[in-house]
């Protein structure tokens, strides 16, 4: 690890005004992805800005929305009883990350924010990596790229995103709140993420300087049924090869009144499948539509040999989750 | 022109002060910022119970508790602990008496070789206090970041079990606490 100054901030404004000052400044929250590869040598800041005595701990129940400070750990937003009752596949997924140990030090702010699991672009000693440095290649698309994505990818980076409960977030229609020296600003979390195209360094819309300072979550309408299901190499501590983020409003006749789904494990950003909410909205909840709303969730995936399993793994992971929490189709 | 002593390299990278609270006493420090938690309680404070293994993360053998919750010390700055409350394994028992965990993982042979056992065993009190030690599967699950290479795992669990109980769902209200936070 590079040598480094530490700053501790106890207001937000102090904290925008240490990055602003400096930048090759850092925000440290949790830890778990910033101090792991400053470790590796990919992340070199020459200033640490502690973020965690801000006073951006609280989980707040307003207008129909849960707002949930940025420094809040999943396991707090997982404990909390709002989240449980009115967003159940928030909790599974935050339940389905990583261990306890590192659910207590990771923020949501900070998972958001987390960086790509792609193991070139975690080891420097590999020239060849976009998204650490611009125009340098990509070792992934012909090398070892099992875990990568089919979703969202170019032909200049396919590293996946590695966030389970983002993946619920952007299915919920989640708002970030940014805290910036130039004002404060909301993004849909929809439009905050960008897919890699020939930037992949860029991957979501914070400037320089700017700090998450909450997230803002929809409540599910009383009676919406949901679930996240969670594919993997072994049952825990593991991410994702697939997952499903599904909420959906059933009629009395069985018919589908509105749907939101997520895919995780499969694509570049925490992946809304529009397409797939497109079919099953005012279709009726039946094995028919759920396969065909599956095919249109991967309709543009681009696999490459060793990840063409994605397609199928994603299309039954959503299937078999729009199947329980409808209770049909099985 | 007079000749001066260099700085110690030491010296010259940019330090901190800060004090760590460690079992209930305070060790002061004026460190390399770049000084992990556990480095600082493994090289500087010499508690050599917790360890390094991965020290990345990934291990869990560093798992100590910060203001009552289990971390890895590993991805911890030390400097972040400031007037944080840490547990580590050397707040629990003594050689003449062991902490229930301590003498459970001792009856129930949950370790061979022993080096993942002192963050297995901090994991366990975080899962008592969390009730999250109800059947052996929710202990499977909720030890699940802590890595044992001699495949002791069938022991830990069937240790964790014995001091949880199963009638209250593992809740630790009766399990003696770590020194120095709750654990």
């Amino acid at each position: 690890m590079r040598p480094f100054t530490y700053v501790r901030a106890h207001e937000v404004g102090t904290a925008l005004a240490e990055a602003e000052a400096d930048s090759r400044a850092d925000f440290l929250a949790g830890g778990t992805t910033q101090l792991d590869l400053m470790k590796d040598g990919v992340l070199r800041p020459d200033r640490l800005i502690d973020i965690t005595r801000l006073p951006l701990h609280g989980i707040e129940e307003r207008q129909g929305a849960l707002i949930v400070g940025a420094l809040v750990t999943m396991e707090e937003l997982a404990a909390d009883p709002v989240a449980g009752r009115r967003l159940p596949l928030v909790r599974e997924a935050l339940l389905r990350s990583a261990s306890v140990q590192l659910r207590n030090m990771a923020t949501i702010g900070g998972n958001l924010l987390q960086r790509t699991r792609c193991r070139y672009f975690r080891d420097p000693t590999v020239a060849a990596c976009n998204k650490r440095d611009r125009g340098s290649g990509c070792a992934a698309v012909h090398g070892s790229h099992r875990t990568h994505a089919v979703l969202g990818t170019s032909e200049h980076c396919i590293a996946t995103h590695a966030s389970d409960v983002a993946v619920t977030l952007v299915a919920l229609d989640a708002v970030v709140h940014i805290s910036g020296a130039a004002g404060d600003r909301k993004v849909p979390l929809t439009g905050f993420y960008r897919t890699p195209g020939d930037t992949p360094d860029v991957e979501n819309d914070l400037r320089p300087g700017e700090l998450i300072a909450a997230v803002e979550i929809p409540l599910l309408p009383e009676g919406a049924r949901s679930d996240y299901l969670k594919v993997r190499d072994r049952s825990s501590y593991e991410f994702a090869l697939a997952s499903a983020a599904v909420a959906v409003g059933l009629g009395a006749d069985r018919r589908i009144e509105w749907a939101r789904v997520g895919l995780g494990g499969v694509a570049t950003v925490p992946w809304r499948a529009v397409e797939a909410e497109a079919v099953l909205t005012g279709s009726p909840a039946d094995g028919e539509v759920f396969a065909s709303a599956a095919a249109a969730a991967v309709a543009g995936a681009e696999p490459r040999p060793q990840n063409a399993f994605k397609v199928d793994l994603a299309q039954r992971t959503l299937v078999r989750t729009l199947q329980t929490v409808t209770g049909a189709g099985s | 022109m007079t000749l001066q002593a260099k700085p110690h390299a030491e010296e010259s990278l940019p330090q901190t002060e800060f004090t760590l609270r460690v079992n209930g006493r305070d060790h002061p420090l004026r460190t390399d910022a770049r000084l992990t938690l556990l480095d600082a309680l493994h090289d500087r404070l010499g508690l050599t119970g917790t360890k390094k293994g991965c020290d990345q993360g990934t291990c869990g053998a560093c798992t100590v508790h910060v203001d009552g919750r289990r971390v890895l010390s590993c991805l911890t700055l030390a400097a972040q602990c400031d007037e944080r409350e840490i547990a580590t394994v050397e707040g629990l028992g003594t050689e003449d008496e062991l902490h229930p965990v301590q003498r459970a993982f001792l009856e129930h042979d949950a370790f061979q070789c022993g080096y993942c056992t002192p963050g297995q065993i901090m994991s366990a009190l975080g899962l008592m206090a969390e009730g999250r030690a109800g059947s052996p599967d929710e202990i499977r699950e909720y030890m699940s970041g802590n890595i044992c290479r001699c495949g002791a795992y069938q022991n830990i669990v069937a240790a964790i079990r014995d001091v949880a109980g199963t009638e209250d769902g593992g809740r630790a209200d009766d399990v003696p606490q770590a020194e120095g936070g709750r654990p």
